[in-house]
């Protein structure tokens, strides 16, 4: 449905030029960044935790009680999936969200909770628009939600390792690809004696460890 | 079934501007790899490979589904992505052969993984500079992932290579047999070359050096050795290919036919 909508109500539509960095002031703003940057550095924005102006107070309190179908855990703000969400000129919610991995298979659940929630929340409509860009990272998980995860016996992801940009050999000449990071400790024991069981674990997200200090195996959320 | 490649220039297989079929080109590559591979769920030697390759299928997969998608709002006539996924026939498909191939034994398959990622990770790194946002979007993504695939691959090719005499007899084997094939990911292909020297686009060719030093390095630190021998089976971006992608594409396109416009 398209409600005559002026060519002034910006539709952000990932085949639009880069966006022009806007005034940083409100929020909301920032789902669209530029593709040029890949993986490099570590620029792109932080997820939003919770709007800026007012109106979008409610819609992201709302939101807030949306969690990944995976990651139990984590609501999609924490997790980095969730990107914007704003009031759109015609009155209707805009949700921006991300995918973790392209072919991430928990997106269609997403977008169904996101328009559970935001009619639940008393919304008449919602429109939901996914971007590519920047590209998801581990690295947009809090200190928060990454106590919350080592709670849940999942052990958060560790840094990304500095200049992880995926290419040629590593500093050994004998790596191919600086992916793996220290052992993760034992989200159960604490113990840093850890062993990765398999890199493909319960989820694309995960990786399947083993603690060789209580024997018990645990999903590690991989870097990413 | 040997596939000449057609010498003369060959109109674009795609009816459709430019854009779309270069676009075509990765998205088809990720669908039939993501198809292929996805045959291996519950076939894996273990479980934990199991998870591994249905897990790498599945990334696969979504950078189709996302290059299709791209491809479909280029050409703008109202395809979706399984539209061209599952509505186009055979020559239509520009896929390399690479793709394609039967999965083999588990070293086979490796062997497909280990050169098809290595590719895919340059073209996806080179992509993510493109002057598309949408397409470097989607390559920046995804690099992530191919990446990812080639140290699953490097990994296995290291661990059958160096390993018994019967998985090294087995992983040598699987190279010798898909190696043929790799030729097709850099066969010289006009319309990327004219897009490069756009500077939209990226040229295939331009990245064997590199690739071949990576993919060298695995081999050696493997015990295993880049095969000789010039055979060069090519004609994938053309629709060009070989016997066994009709099969794989009835069993992929057989329900979406026998039931249009069905979801679940």
């Amino acid at each position: 449905m398209t409600p005559a909508a002026p060519p002034t109500t910006s539709p952000r539509h990932p085949q639009d030029p880069p966006p022009v960095p806007a005034a940083p002031a409100s929020g909301e703003t920032g789902a669209t960044g530029t593709a040029g940057g890949t993986g490099a550095g570590s620029g792109p924005p932080p997820p939003p935790e919770r709007g800026g102006a007012g109106g979008e107070a409610r819609l992201y309190a709302a939101l807030a009680r949306v969690h990944d179908p995976e990651i139990r855990v984590l609501n999609l703000a924490e997790l980095g999936v969730l990107r914007a969400a704003r009031i759109g000129a015609d009155g209707t919610p805009v949700v921006t969200i991300t995918p973790t991995y392209v072919g991430c298979p928990a997106m269609d659940v997403i977008r169904a909770d996101v328009r559970t929630a935001v009619l639940a929340a008393g919304y008449a409509d919602v429109r939901i628009e996914t971007v590519w860009s920047p590209a998801w990272t581990t690295d947009w998980i809090g200190p928060r939600a990454r106590a919350k995860l080592a709670a849940a016996g999942i052990a958060p992801p560790g840094p990304r390792p500095p200049g992880a940009r995926p290419s040629g050999a590593g500093p050994d000449g004998r790596r191919l690809l600086p992916l793996s990071v220290a052992a993760p400790p034992c989200p159960r024991c604490a113990a840093a004696d850890t062993e990765e069981v398999t890199r493909f674990g319960s989820t694309a997200c995960k990786a399947l460890w083993r603690c060789r200090s209580c024997l018990e195996p645990f999903d590690h959320l991989k870097e990413h | 079934m040997t596939t000449a490649p057609p010498t003369a220039p060959g109109p674009s297989p795609a009816p459709a501007g430019p854009p779309v079929a270069y676009v075509l080109r990765p998205a088809d590559d990720a669908l039939i790899a993501a198809q292929r591979m996805a045959q291996w769920c519950t076939n894996a030697p273990q479980l934990e490979e199991d998870v591994a390759l249905a897990n790498i299928a599945l990334d696969l997969l979504g950078q189709a589904r996302a290059l299709l998608t791209h491809a479909g709002g280029l050409e703008g006539r109202g395809r979706d992505e399984d539209a061209l996924a599952f509505l186009r026939d055979e020559p239509e498909f520009t896929n390399v052969q690479l793709v394609e191939l039967p999965n083999g034994d588990f070293a086979h398959s490796i062997a497909k993984l280990l050169f098809f990622a290595a590719y895919q990770r340059l073209w996806y790194e080179r992509t993510a500079a493109a002057r598309d946002p949408e397409l470097a979007a989607i390559a920046a993504k995804a690099v992530k992932e191919s990446t990812y695939h080639l140290d699953h691959a490097a990994t296995w090719t290291e661990r059958l290579g160096d390993g018994t005499e019967e998985s090294h007899r087995r992983m040598r084997a699987g190279v010798a047999a898909v190696w043929p094939y790799t030729h097709d990911l850099f066969a010289a292909d006009p319309l990327a070359a004219r897009l490069a020297a756009e500077g939209v686009g990226v040229d295939p060719a331009e990245l064997r050096p590199e690739w071949l030093a990576t993919v060298e390095e695995v081999l050696t630190r493997s015990g295993l050795a880049v095969p000789a021998g010039d055979w060069a089976p090519t004609g994938g971006r053309h629709g060009v290919h070989t016997e066994h992608f009709s099969l794989l594409l009835m069993e992929m396109q057989s329900l979406h036919r026998a039931h249009p416009g069905v979801t679940w």
